[in-house]
């Protein structure tokens, strides 16, 4: 654990490659597995291949180099750890650490190596792997790979079904694949397979930053722009030592719960929706429009593509701006507050809510859950809180926390994090710092690596960032906050409802393409 | 049976088949003004099913003929019910003792094709469907036969047409909890049979939460608009159920018609506002509605047994 203790760096830090301690994989699988134990939360998990890797020793027989990045809530810090892997096997840390199971198999996936003792060891999202020729399920071609082809889990007995739902949809919404095994209309065990919308964004992003490298984290998931761009700059800021002005963290900030606000109120909408319950569905359909309007009031864009920028934002306010935003965002909130009202005080929609799709607090610990999904189960988990960077070192949300863990403590999430949104905006607008809106910022420094959290609005966003000699990037990892959620899903349908799925899969409204990077 | 008809019978039932998909623009526009929006045209469906009848339908290759015949069946059952339901204080097109018995099977046979359709395609979504339907209509029949039971010992009349001229307003002075149960017990059925809210959302997308939606999303084109266009009628005779009690309509033949017309389309409205105001009951709470439902009709039967 003491290795632990004598690193540690804070989100948005630089920090040299040759500086992150190394350990042999017993003593890195012991530490990762112990720190989890002891309330750490496993934010990242990662290989590098060793012809990537520069400026630290590596040994030639080296097959992959692992990063683990931990943070702890309580005490703010993140620590990084690496360790090298001399064969395509290893024993994997899953069995005794959970929260490291999508990522052993992105592993697997993406570098062929085999973590052996893996309890469910399946491609992520179907895709060949990054070295060619070694892939850790044998397969040789890209045709002998369909996503979606790989084993399921499967219940037998009598009056025991299956029910297979997508990759396409009814509704207009992303594609993915959900395997259900239900007995009669209870869901024993609900399975899902995702890829269907991989697109290869990490590979593509090696060798950058470059022109095209901000356009792939504005559309890495298109509801999201803001959060992932705001990791992307706050990691190049922190490798290229940019100062960014106090204005631009502001408006970034605006930006960020903006977006929170779109999402949150179109969400409770939606959630309206699948009960049946029409006015409030089609006032927040509305309202979310108003919110994405004053967006596009401070960019032109109404999911705020092309605002951030490394080094600041492209766009700045004058007061008749701000005054129009204030305005709106009085307008708009009371709205809100109206169409959220009629929700609460209607007892047939809260005897839909109400425990339905319920993820225990301790299932919710041991998946790391991160964002709205585990603050409704009572974790007290918010990036804003824990780990601020930007505007949050200086304005503070509070946490919103819901205890019941169902669908009715997700939407009591998302209704209390809209009005302290709301809040927040408000105070930026009234005190928005003045000076330049963005500073310049040079070339990334070499052999260094940066980790960035941003919580989004699903909920934790992690980028690490890692240069090669010449102040490119050899690696660039991105933890979308629905790559732990998903499972968070999968737990909430057991022993539910199958007519409740569509409900509590929009309570979790995870994004696909996120996921599927 | 008797086989003199009446002109305002035949009018009634021209009106059923001609102004039934009305009632689902109804509700519609109801709901949308609730929901603050302008909503969809009040022709909307007489512009689907003109639509529909003009393509041509897409089978399955695991379908068979009883996938086809289902909806042709479907629309001439609820046809036929509408047929024998009275209206605006006429008797029905074709009455006989007894007819009771078939108005509630027309629906009964109605269903039974639905779900062979549904299960016919192998889908399943479509067999879950199929299972919720059935399990909730077989809870929905009992109340029904138990608010006609109720009718029928008032009246002391075995057909519909009967029962209906047997319903005066001397009745709503003499025994109106009797009305008012038997009319609760009716708009439950109403609401489970025509699937609208609480118990299924016909505006939903989401395959895994249906219930009839689910059985007919293979079919397309005018089969798909016989569904339609069935359904409709099917609202219209179990709605003319409901008015014939609110309005008696012995005020002569084309007051009791008109004033007939004018209730199925408050009623529409009724139902418009029932589905803008509540949400969508859980699964299994359906069942618990549908035998309080049947209750209701229970208590009404025993007033009359009293």
């Amino acid at each position: 654990m003491s290795l632990l203790d004598d690193f540690h760096v804070k989100n948005g830090q630089k920090t040299g490659l040759s500086g992150i301690p190394t350990v042999r994989f017993d003593e890195f699988s012991r530490v990762v597995t112990e720190s989890v134990r002891a309330g750490h939360r496993l934010v990242a998990l990662f290989g590098m291949p060793r012809s990537a890797v520069s400026g630290i020793d590596s040994e030639p027989a080296e097959v992959l180099r692992l990063f683990a990045v931990l943070a702890h809530e309580a005490v703010g810090a993140l620590h990084i750890l690496g360790t090298g892997l001399f064969q395509a096997t290893y024993p994997a840390i899953t069995p005794a650490c959970t929260q490291a199971h999508m990522f052993e198999r992105e592993i697997a996936e993406q570098w062929g190596v085999v973590p052996e003792g893996h309890p469910w060891l399946k491609p992520v999202r179907f895709h060949m792997s990054h070295v060619p020729g070694r892939d850790a399920w044998g397969r040789t071609s890209r045709a002998e790979i369909a996503p979606g082809g790989c084993d399921f889990f499967r219940v037998e007995g009598e009056e025991v079904h299956e029910v297979a739902v997508g990759p396409v949809h009814a509704g207009i919404i992303e594609p993915g694949h959900f395997r259900f095994q239900c007995h009669g209309e209870q869901v024993l065990h609900l399975e899902i397979a995702l890829g269907y919308q991989h697109r290869g964004v990490e590979p593509a992003l090696v060798g950058g930053p470059d022109k095209r490298t901000i356009h792939y984290f504005q559309t890495l998931a298109g509801d999201t722009t803001v959060g992932h761009t705001l990791a992307y700059c706050e990691a190049v800021e922190a490798l290229a030592d940019c100062r960014v002005p106090a204005r631009a963290h502001a408006l970034r900030g605006i930006a960020l719960e903006l977006e929170r606000l779109a999402n949150h109120t179109g969400d409770l909408g939606a959630l309206a929706g699948d009960v049946g319950y029409l006015p409030t569905a089609s006032y927040c359909g509305r309202l979310r429009g108003d919110f994405l309007n004053m967006t596009a009031l401070l960019c032109g864009s109404r999911f705020g593509r092309g605002l951030l920028q490394p080094g600041g934002v492209a766009f700045d306010v004058d007061d008749a701006l701000v005054a129009e935003l204030r305005r709106r965002l009085d307008l708009t909130l009371r709205d809100v507050e109206q169409a959220t009202d009629l929700l609460w005080n209607t007892s047939s929609v809260r005897a839909r809510f109400e425990n339905t799709g319920h993820v225990p607090p301790e299932i919710a610990e041991a998946l790391g859950l991160v964002g709205v999904a585990a603050r409704a189960c009572g974790l007290n988990r918010d990036v804003r809180h824990d780990f601020p960077s930007g505007i949050y070192r200086f304005a503070h949300i509070p946490v919103s926390t819901a205890e019941t863990g169902d669908v009715f403590a997700r939407s009591l999430v998302r209704w209390l994090e809209i009005q302290r949104s709301a809040t927040f905006i408000r105070e930026q607008l009234a005190s928005l710092p003045s000076g330049p809106v963005s500073a310049r910022c040079g070339g990334l420094a070499p052999n260094s690596v940066a980790v960035t959290l941003v919580e989004g609005w699903r909920g934790e966003i992690c980028h690490v960032a890692i240069t090669d000699g010449t102040g490119r990037f050899a690696r660039y990892k991105i933890v979308d906050p629905s790559f732990h959620n998903w499972t968070g899903l999968a737990m909430a349908m057991r022993n539910q409802q199958i007519s409740d799925f569509p409900l509590c899969n929009k309570s979790f409204n995870l994004s696909y393409c996120g996921f599927d990077l | 049976m008797n086989t003199t008809i009446s002109m305002q019978s035949l009018i009634n039932f021209f009106l059923a088949v001609v102004f039934a998909p009305l009632l689902i623009g109804l509700i519609n526009r109801t709901k949308a003004w609730f929901a603050g929006r302008r909503g969809q045209p009040l022709f909307q469906l007489y512009y689907d099913l003109a639509k529909l009848a003009r393509k041509g339908a897409v089978y399955s290759r695991t379908t068979g003929w009883l996938f086809r015949a289902g909806p042709a069946v479907g629309l001439a059952a609820a046809i036929v019910a509408a047929a024998l339901v009275p209206f605006g204080g006429a008797p029905g097109l074709i009455r006989f003792d007894g007819d009771l018995v078939l108005f509630a099977y027309c629906f009964g046979l109605m269903r039974f094709l639905t779900v062979l359709g549904a299960l016919d395609t192998g889908s399943s979504f479509e067999g879950m469907g199929a299972s919720r339907e059935v399990t909730f209509s077989a809870l929905a029949e009992p109340a029904m036969f138990l608010a006609l039971a109720a009718l029928v010992r008032r009246t002391e009349s075995l057909s519909l047409s009967g029962i209906y001229a047997g319903i005066d307003v001397e009745v709503w002075r003499t025994s109106p909890a009797l009305l008012l149960l038997v009319i609760g017990t009716l708009v439950v059925v109403l609401l489970a049979e025509n699937s609208r809210i609480p118990v299924d959302d016909p505006n939903t997308h989401l395959e895994l939460t249906m219930i009839h939606e689910v059985m007919v999303l293979d079919h397309g084109g005018p089969d798909f608009g016989f569904i339609l266009y069935g359904g409709a009628v099917k609202l219209w005779a179990m709605s003319a159920l409901i008015s014939g009690l609110i309005v008696p309509g012995h005020f002569g033949p084309w007051c009791g018609t008109l004033s007939g017309v004018l209730c199925m389309f408050v009623l529409a409205m009724v139902v418009g506002i029932i589905e803008s105001v509540m949400a969508r009951l859980r699964l299994l709470r359906v069942p618990q509605l549908l035998v309080g439902g049947a209750a209701l009709s229970a208590v009404a039967l025993m007033i009359t047994l009293s």
